[in-house]
């Protein structure tokens, strides 16, 4: 290897005029973090929902939940980010279409709902699954109790469903921030954006790509350990999660 | 006794040619003699200086500019026979590949400049570009003061960005500045009218001009955000002797007037694969540096 190595280069200033290499990436990771937080909170909610219809006795409810889930976790998130980005303002009406193109900051927007959508669709199956596993009799007594289905989902399936599905949510919350990364081709300068402009800038490959791996290993490991804590602080005892 | 002198000079003309070969066998120059074979990195999409044909072979007015070098490589080492391996690299891995050995020369549009000179090393210079900008006809932005409060997309990480955020605080534009992950990207976003103007080297702006729908539509600024700034063919830092050999057969392929003809047929007339003509005739100042060929990363000694 014929590399010069220059740890030294993070506290070298950029040539953006933004401070020093260091900040560049410091920023690009609050974007990242920005993004994913934004992100984790659509597809929580829109994967809830779609998740829930996905098990109603309703058919109708279900092929809406089935067609939304395909659709969305069967295209790579790279189009569809592109398709939200690039044609999406195309084919709607003019007007519209102006207004969404020259929205401020337009690739965060899009870079936040369209990996949240994406991610929606694999909470929606989590959920579906989670409840799912439930026993039967979980509904049946529900019912049996007077409980609405509305009732039935609120005070008796969603809080067991959800306890049960907390470990694998987890893994889908580090894959929400891994995948910010995908927001490059529309233009968010997040941290692996920023590694990409700080290898350009000064050819220091290593270091750039080297920082954005410790950086998104450290925010994982943050997220990791909180939600371990959550999963204890939910768990009931007695019940498959609790101890 | 003529005889021993004659005797004497053999030995001493031997001695030498043995002592210099052995001094030139280094680095790359040494790995080639030992393999048999040379590797060029190429670019996919650099138009025109190094990308893929319609038989996906690189071709360009880089990549005719390498194959310059591996001949003149090939008379110093003296083989009968020197394979030339092809690469693809992009922006991101011809810095690893250079360094790690893989390939020798890098044929694309590398921009010579100091802070990559810590890096690596560059031959002479093979063109020069400044900073422009391209914009619809339809919008009429004459010159740079005309960019005021717009939208305007450059590519990440490039130098055009960083001289255009200067000029944007310089100038005191206000102008928003999205960055883009690539040249086509960001000219699909003034396609799109998502951006007015982009901000990018003045020939890779002609290469996606002319390949765009509607050529006619765009037009590139005269205004210049930068002087013009040269593109070298990079090698290894630190490998002295393979540089001198690739200087001396750039050097001489520049001024001996033949570097022209390869100019031409890239720059004036139509080119694979689709029979895109540039049209961007030779510049007085690449003119003047094909004269007197420089290696040189600071644009002040351009002119």
């Amino acid at each position: 290897m014929n590399y010069n190595w220059n740890w030294g280069i993070f506290f070298q200033p950029n040539p953006m005029g933004t401070g020093s290499y260091l900040d560049l990436l410091l920023s690009g990771l609050v974007l990242t973090l920005e993004t994913a937080v934004l992100a984790w909170i659509i597809a929580l909610i829109t994967g809830s929902i779609v998740g829930v219809m996905r098990t109603l006795p309703s058919k109708g409810a279900y092929w809406f939940g089935f067609a939304y889930v395909e659709f969305f976790r069967n295209m790579p998130l790279l189009v569809q980010l592109f398709l939200w980005f690039f044609v999406l303002p195309e084919v709607l009406p003019k007007a519209a279409g102006l207004w969404l193109k020259q929205l401020p900051n337009a690739p965060f927007w899009t870079a936040s709902i369209g990996v949240g959508l994406f991610m929606s669709a694999r909470v929606a199956v989590q959920l579906q699954a989670g409840i799912g596993s439930l026993p039967r009799g979980q509904r049946q007594a529900a019912t049996a109790l007077g409980l609405t289905t509305v009732q039935g989902y609120r005070y008796v399936l969603l809080p067991m469903a959800f306890r049960i599905i907390l470990p694998p949510l987890t893994s889908e919350f580090l894959n929400t921030i891994k995948n910010t990364a995908v927001a490059i081709t529309i233009g968010l300068l997040e941290l692996t954006g920023q590694a990409r402009s700080m290898q350009e800038f000064s050819f220091q490959v290593f270091e750039a790509f080297t920082a954005a791996t410790l950086l998104y290993l450290l925010v994982n490991a943050v997220v990791v350990t909180g939600m371990r804590i959550l999963e204890r602080y939910v768990a009931i005892p007695g019940y498959i999660t609790g101890k | 006794m003529k005889h021993f002198r004659s005797i004497g000079l053999a030995l001493a003309a031997t001695f030498a040619v043995s002592q210099a070969s052995a001094q030139e066998l280094t680095g790359t120059l040494k790995n080639i003699k030992d393999t048999g074979a040379i590797t060029l990195g190429f670019r996919d999409s650099s138009i025109p200086f190094s990308y893929l044909d319609d038989n996906q072979k690189p071709v360009g007015f880089a990549m005719d500019i390498c194959y310059k070098i591996v001949d003149a490589v090939k008379k110093e080492l003296k083989l009968d026979k020197l394979e030339v391996k092809l690469n693809p690299v992009t922006s991101a891995t011809r810095i690893p590949l250079m360094a790690n050995g893989t390939i020798d020369l890098e044929c694309g549009s590398t921009t010579n400049n100091a802070e990559r000179q810590k890096q690596v090393w560059f031959t002479n210079t093979h063109f020069l570009t400044a900073s422009r900008y391209v914009f619809k006809k339809s919008s009429g932005l004459k010159s740079i003061d005309d960019l005021k409060g717009k939208t305007v997309v450059s590519t990440a990480g490039t130098t055009n960005i960083k001289q255009l955020t200067e000029a944007n605080v310089a100038r005191s534009l206000g102008a928003n500045i999205i960055p883009a992950k690539d040249h086509a990207e960001a000219f699909l976003m003034v396609e799109t009218d998502r951006a007015v103007a982009f901000v990018m080297d003045d020939i890779l702006l002609a290469s996606l001009v002319a390949g765009s729908k509607n050529p006619s539509d765009y037009v590139i600024s005269k205004d210049a955000f930068s002087k013009p700034e040269p593109y070298g063919i990079m090698l290894r830092k630190d490998d002295a002797a393979f540089k001198k050999v690739v200087d001396a057969a750039t050097a001489a392929l520049y001024t001996s007037g033949e570097a022209q003809k390869i100019y031409d047929k890239w720059f004036t007339q139509k080119i694979p694969p689709k029979g895109l003509n540039l049209n961007t005739p030779i510049s007085d100042e690449l003119k003047h540096e094909f004269a007197k060929p420089s290696d040189s990363p600071n644009p002040d000694d351009y002119k």
